[in-house]
């Protein structure tokens, strides 16, 4: 089963990348794009047919390697 | 005293810091990140690098080698642990430190020479730094932007566990003298029992004249002494 990890910065944390793209984008005159985040994205393949099952496992490794959940928030979806 | 200094693909200040440990008497080891035990030591260093090639999150990939486990219970049963640079993003990876390294804020890699303030000299890493607490070292870094929340750098500051402060050559304690944005000024922290120490500066690379100082020599020399 394919799984997909989004890990992004929280919203209070400073994000200097997502900053930098957003600033390139309005100088390459893209007036109307207000702000940009940068994150970063995981297929995940799990060998376990039980959709609830595999969800869980992808949820258990994003908490304990994919994300530092002092700064960082992560959403699992299902294929 | 004896030590074991963890070495990790991708790390490149291992040899440097096992030079700085003999230097001051320490007898030195070197253990590859996967070896499955820690051999017996009394301090345990995680250098500076690009471990893993800073994959994921610098420091991220280290904190879960196969040594690690040992070296969280060597520091969670009062064993020394010093992280420099790249050691310390493994420390707050491990969660042995608190608080967490983000991006220099000007985004730039800094490598330059800095102040620091030593804020508290009584531990076994700092004693020596008593009658010297201004102090100048080189940093190399990324990411060694300290960020917390403000729960914890009032813990920070009220329990004495800030090591170093980035500071001026006057020992001035400001934004201007703060290189990447790091929270409160801070380079360095202790863990509760002091028996942990992170710190993003480099004391490996100044410990002889020869070398442009010698202001990280004290720091070997108080770890011997309390030997």
């Amino acid at each position: 089963m394919k799984i997909s990890a989004t890990v992004t910065l929280k919203k209070d944390v400073l994000d200097p990348q997502g900053k930098v793209v957003n600033q390139t984008l309005k100088n390459m005159g893209y007036k109307n794009i207000t702000n940009v985040r940068q994150g970063k994205y995981f297929e995940i393949e799990v060998d376990e047919k039980n959709k609830e099952k595999a969800k869980k496992i992808v949820d258990e490794i994003s908490k304990k390697l994919l994300t530092n959940i002092i700064i960082e928030d992560y959403t699992i979806n299902l294929k | 005293m004896k030590s074991s200094v963890i070495v990790f693909p991708g790390s490149n200040c291992d040899r440097d810091i096992a030079v700085a440990l003999e230097k001051f008497k320490i007898k030195n080891q070197m253990v590859w990140h996967n070896e499955s035990s820690l051999p017996k030591s009394d301090l345990v260093v995680l250098p500076g690098g690009f471990s893993y090639g800073d994959y994921l999150r610098s420091g991220a990939i280290a904190s879960k080698s196969r040594i690690i486990n040992d070296v969280i219970n060597h520091g969670k049963k009062g064993g020394l642990i010093l992280g420099i640079c790249n050691g310390f993003q493994i420390l707050i990876e491990t969660g042995l430190l608190p608080g967490v390294l983000l991006r220099n804020k000007k985004l730039r890699f800094l490598s330059k020479n800095v102040f620091l303030k030593v804020t508290n000299t009584k531990n076994q890493f700092c004693a020596n730094y008593k009658n010297k607490n201004i102090i100048k070292l080189p940093i190399a870094h990324n990411e060694g932007n300290y960020f917390a929340s403000n729960n914890l750098l009032k813990n920070l500051e009220s329990e004495d566990l800030i090591a170093f402060k980035y500071c001026d050559e006057n020992g001035n304690i400001d934004l201007k003298s703060n290189p990447n944005g790091s929270a409160n000024n801070i380079a360095g922290i202790f863990s509760k029992n002091k028996n942990i120490l992170g710190m993003m500066p480099h004391p490996e690379r100044y410990i002889e004249p020869i070398l442009s100082g010698k202001d990280g020599a004290l720091l070997f020399e108080s770890l011997n002494k309390s030997f």
